[in-house]
């Protein structure tokens, strides 16, 4: 796992959704853990997609639980 | 006042103003006469023929998280700010009320404005994908309402009454009704607005309703001076905390006032124009007073709308006289607050209990010349200085766009 995407992605939690960086490790479920919501999770989706250039489709986004998903989802499109 | 089993009691106040970021900030400032008023300095502002604004005196995005700041639009902003602070002041946290049994009533008059034209700004320019998913919940207007019954854990229900400028006031009535019918036992009422943009500027502007007096910004709020031209707009919030009395005492809580009782009624006379002789309104105040047991007599103070319009003020003095009589001592806080539109009502609900609590009648800046009005000329219109004055009830009136009329009588302890 890149460290650059590790750091981008905990950066984009803290801005959107309030997450300290320490707290954004890859078990970590968004719903469940870090109390990020659909609509800030639609947010973290544009926003790594500005940071990332990397879009995640709708059907893509509802797959994503955990901070991991995320990471490997970014590695793998990019 | 005693207080009798059905009565309904304040236990808490909180305010975000022009005037301060507290409820104790604000009425010193204005009981030592200080202006919330400015000139806007910014670029858009130059063809504009008012340029006034009260603007808040606690920045609200410093005072809540980030995370909040960005999910809540600024009307919600600044109603979550002086509800906990009503909320805290009132201890009701721990007293120990199931949350279904807590609601709210929060109004605005214009609800998530700057949310609405900021995403405008996001869709013109970059397009419907890049418009935040936290626009809706930002703009409705029972937003401030849905937001403070989240943070205080109200589960009894959350209501936003939306009736222009009254809306402040007419919240503080749903609480007491839904008290009086037993559908709650706490009630969070209040009202927020922050809609300080060119739009709602412009739109203001465009009904001659606001102040031009731009070269004098402490001076152009000036209700039933001769010179009056139009309202300030201002932002903010204010809250109170109302309970059965029975219960407030059996939790041993402190009560600033009674909520004695309230009037409503509309003009069916013009979409925004006043109704000259304030038929509507003085039908407001008098259906408030009778609400409360008491005859005009016994009313020794009035917190007025009085927005510093031309038509508006005078048409409040003819109702004010009609329903009450000569000897009230009124007072226009707008003059120094400038008109929080949807919060006025409940920002000087606050200002009418202290009032009473202090024994203290606030001055009316700016009121040098009083107008030759003859219902204007009649009343004891306190100016220049607060006046110590002894009375046990009070009213605070407010009006809307659209002759919606709203008073509320309040009295001592």
């Amino acid at each position: 796992m890149s460290e650059d995407i590790q750091t981008g992605l905990a950066e984009i939690l803290e801005e959107v959704a309030g997450v300290a960086p320490a707290d954004a490790t890859p078990e970590k479920s968004f719903t469940e853990d870090l109390d990020v919501d659909s609509l800030s999770m639609v947010e973290i989706a544009t926003a790594v997609e500005d940071k990332f250039g990397v879009a995640i489709p709708d059907d893509e986004l509802g797959n994503i639980k955990t901070v991991g998903d995320a990471l490997s989802y970014i590695q793998k499109n990019q | 006042m005693s207080t009798s089993v059905g009565d309904v009691v304040v236990t808490g106040l909180g305010a975000t103003s022009p005037l301060g970021g507290d409820v104790a900030s604000t009425w010193d400032a204005l009981l030592a006469g200080r202006s919330g008023v400015s000139r806007i300095t910014d670029a858009w502002v130059q063809d504009f023929p008012a340029q006034l604004v009260a603007r808040l005196a606690a920045e609200p995005t410093e005072r809540l998280d980030r995370v909040r700041v960005r999910r809540l639009d600024r009307s919600q902003q600044v109603a979550l700010i002086a509800a906990e602070e009503a909320w805290r002041d009132s201890g009701a946290a721990d007293a120990g009320v199931a949350p279904e049994r807590v609601a709210v009533v929060f109004g605005t008059g214009i609800g998530g404005a700057l949310t609405l034209l900021g995403q405008d700004d996001v869709l013109e320019e970059k397009g419907p994908r890049r418009v935040s998913p936290h626009t809706i919940p930002m703009l409705m207007p029972n937003g401030p309402a849905a937001a403070v019954g989240l943070a205080i854990g109200a589960r009894g229900g959350a209501h936003a009454p939306v009736s222009a400028c009254a809306s402040g006031a007419e919240a503080i009535r749903w609480g007491l009704d839904l008290l009086r019918f037993d559908r709650a036992d706490v009630v969070l009422v209040g009202g927020a607005e922050a809609c300080v943009h060119p739009l709602p500027m412009a739109g203001f502007s465009a009904m001659r309703a606001m102040s031009t007096r731009n070269d004098e910004p402490e001076r152009a709020s000036r209700p039933f001076d001769k010179g009056r031209d139009g309202f300030v707009l201002g932002e903010g919030a204010a809250a109170m905390v109302l309970e059965r009395a029975d219960a407030a005492a059996a939790r041993g809580a402190r009560v600033h006032a009674r909520l004695a009782g309230a009037g409503a009624t509309a003009d069916g006379y013009d979409l925004v124009a006043p109704h000259p002789e304030g038929e509507g309104a003085g039908r407001a105040i008098a259906a408030a007073v009778r609400d409360a047991g008491l005859t005009p007599a016994d009313i020794g103070h009035v917190n007025a709308h009085a927005t510093s319009t031309p038509v508006g003020d005078t048409a409040e003095a003819a109702a004010i006289r009609g329903a009450l009589g000569e000897h009230v001592l009124v007072t226009a806080t707008k003059s120094q607050t400038g008109h929080l539109l949807g919060a006025a009502g409940a920002l000087e609900s606050v200002f009418t209990v202290l009032a009473l609590r202090e024994q203290v009648v606030p001055a009316t800046a700016n009121l040098d010349d009083p107008d030759d009005d003859p219902a204007v000329q009649a009343l004891d219109i306190v100016r220049h200085e607060p006046r110590q004055a002894r009375f046990s009830a009070a009213v605070n009136d407010s009006f809307g766009f659209g002759g919606h009329n709203i008073a509320l009588v309040f009295t001592s302890a």
